[in-house]
């Protein structure tokens, strides 16, 4: 285990050079001079001077290079253009509201997912499956964006269950979760139903069934198990995903999360911000899908062959 | 010669009869075949320019003047939506194509020459995977700035990624095979090999995964129009005119309701298609 892991972990380390490399490049691949860009339009000769010494613009590339990844493993990712704070404070603040958004539309998901999934299974072609199945492609069709909008319309505007938007208490999550997790929970029924429907079929369930457990036990303690190894992976790559899509749910629902902090970036063309969130990001998806096969392996060992 | 295009055309009426007895791939692909004909139509089915409005009509209900009401600036929906429709699969069109070329090319040879181009390739297409979903196509667009071109190099560089792992996954199976020690021994060229043998024997996941993308794309392309980085006004864009609709949910729901149903339908339509086609092409991988 300790040599897949580490395999694992030098395998990553390509993908977070490329990663960073991308983001590096964003300010030498957009239109303009890169001092002027940090600096802002309006700054004057001194500042951009001054902005082009600093961060070491006049000098070559590579040295450019190190210079930003030296000052991003030290969690310094230089300073917003917008609002002169240093952009790892907005990320602080805007990252931990997306994981915390995530993480509430993961376990939504999970919940009616896994559920949704083994009665599906149960009940094989039953009315239950045949609907769930349906509602999981509406799930897998419908765009976030307008499922936030519709959730806002019903239950904020029509009902006044929830509040429509803005961050604030628990229930201000609630709709946004959702909206986010929706695909998600729809992803989760179909493996969840396949895998066990796999699971089901195979000898020793027939032979716990023979020895006359209760199927109440066969399916939740015997076959569950063993059919959610492959669900583990749909959840750690689903809760990755839910980090980009949290984007459409941030602007519906106008929460501060980084996936808006780096959209808002682009528009007011504060490249720190956009480097930043896009690092982030990048590298927390990675890591996540790191721990996802970690996990994976860590629950079957089969995984560990090569 | 004849036993082989009778072989293909065998297997073609198979595959046919079994996507003819699947009811959800033939609802899909009816879904499918309505959107493409819309969208050709569309300048001689719209009973109203889209981008012209009445500014005393707007945000009006839907009436017998306007089927499906108007918008905030009293243009037609419905004339506005079927245009939508025509963006659209401009948009995937384009989009899918440019991941297609560019992903198949990239498996090809990734997968046929191994080593360190295959190397260089793979490591090329995990960095950009390492971008979570829709965030890939929002760095893209933080590159290129944003706009029409722009959000089709972008959803299909956005695409790119799952081409090139399917082929490359393909060809990795396929290089080993009798028929392709056969070709090399009678001493085809490799360009011979890749395209005359190997990339026909690639055709099924290449086929289900072009039909599976372009409902990826549709969600992709009209979320980075709503976000409004893609399409901008007044194009009548799916995604940028539910942006636009966001402010009048209240006093005008139907505003927001009919251009997201239109993308759901399509997403739907290619999904269940696409699932169809998995199905009848490949039945190994139906659960």
């Amino acid at each position: 285990m300790p040599r897949y892991i580490l395999k694992r972990i030098l395998m990553l380390l390509p993908v977070l050079f490329g990663v960073s490399l991308v983001s590096f490049s964003l300010l030498h691949m957009v239109p303009g001079d890169p001092a002027i860009l940090l600096a802002g339009e309006q700054a004057d000769e001194a500042f951009i001077n001054k902005v082009r010494s600093d961060y070491g613009l006049d000098r070559p590339l590579y040295v450019q290079y190190i210079h930003f990844i030296t000052h991003v493993v030290r969690g310094d990712f230089g300073i917003s253009i917008r609002n002169r704070e240093p952009v790892i404070k907005l990320l602080k603040e805007r990252f931990l509201f997306t994981v915390q958004l995530s993480f509430l539309s993961i376990l939504i998901a999970g919940f009616i997912g896994l559920i949704a999934g083994v009665i599906s299974s149960t009940k094989q072609y039953s009315l239950f499956d045949h609907m769930s199945m349906i509602g999981a492609l509406f799930g897998i069709s419908m765009p976030i964006f307008w499922l936030g909008l519709l959730l806002m319309l019903v239950f904020s505007v029509q009902l006044r269950w929830f509040p429509s938007g803005g961050k604030g208490t628990f229930l201000h999550l609630i709709l946004p979760a959702i909206a986010l997790g929706a695909a998600s929970s729809a992803v989760i029924a179909r493996m969840t139903r396949a895998s066990m429907l796999e699971v089901i079929r195979q000898d020793y369930i027939r032979t716990a069934r023979a020895n006359g457990l209760k199927e109440f036990v066969v399916i939740y303690k015997h076959a569950l198990k063993n059919a959610m190894i492959p669900v583990i992976t749909v959840f750690g790559l689903e809760f990755g995903y839910m980090l980009g899509g949290a984007v459409l749910t941030e602007t519906v629902f106008s929460l501060p999360g980084v996936g808006r902090l780096m959209v808002e970036g682009i528009f007011q063309r504060d490249y720190p911000v956009v480097q930043g969130s896009m690092l982030l990001v990048a590298t927390t998806f990675v890591l996540v899908n790191l721990l996802t096969d970690i996990a994976y392996a860590f629950f079957d060992p089969r995984i560990r062959y090569e | 010669m004849n036993e082989v295009v009778e072989a293909k055309t065998g297997q073609f009426r198979e595959v046919l009869r079994r996507l003819r007895r699947n009811r959800a791939a033939i609802a899909g692909g009816i879904i499918v075949l309505l959107f493409v004909a819309v969208a050709l139509l569309a300048p001689f089915i719209v009973p109203y320019p889209p981008n012209e409005g009445d500014l005393a009509k707007r945000l009006s209900p839907p009436s017998r003047e306007h089927l499906l009401g108007t918008d905030p600036l009293g243009r037609d929906l419905l004339s506005r939506v079927i245009y939508g429709a025509r963006i659209s699969l401009q948009i995937q069109v384009v989009s899918v194509a440019i991941a297609l070329v560019v992903g198949t090319m990239l498996g090809l040879l990734g997968g046929y020459y191994g080593g360190a181009i295959d190397h260089v390739i793979m490591r090329l297409m995990d960095i950009l995977l390492a971008f979570p979903g829709i965030f890939l196509a929002i760095s893209i667009i933080a590159v290129l700035g944003p706009g029409l071109v722009n959000l089709m190099l972008a959803a299909g560089i956005y695409s790119v990624p799952q081409f090139a792992r399917i082929v490359r996954g393909s060809v990795l199976s396929l290089k080993e095979k009798e028929f392709i020690e056969a070709a090399r021994a009678v001493g085809e060229s490799d360009g011979s090999i890749l395209f005359r043998y190997i990339l026909p024997n690639s055709m099924a996941p290449i086929i289900i995964q072009t039909t599976l993308r372009m409902a990826t794309v549709l969600l992709t392309a009209s979320g980075l129009s709503f976000l409004g980085l893609g399409v901008q006004p007044p194009t009548a864009e799916w995604g940028a005119m539910l942006s636009n609709a966001r402010a009048y949910l209240i006093t005008a729901p139907h505003v927001a309701t009919v251009p997201g149903l239109a993308i759901m339908l399509v997403v739907m339509g290619f999904n269940l298609f696409g699932d169809g086609l998995r199905d009848s092409l490949d039945p190994r991988l139906k659960d």
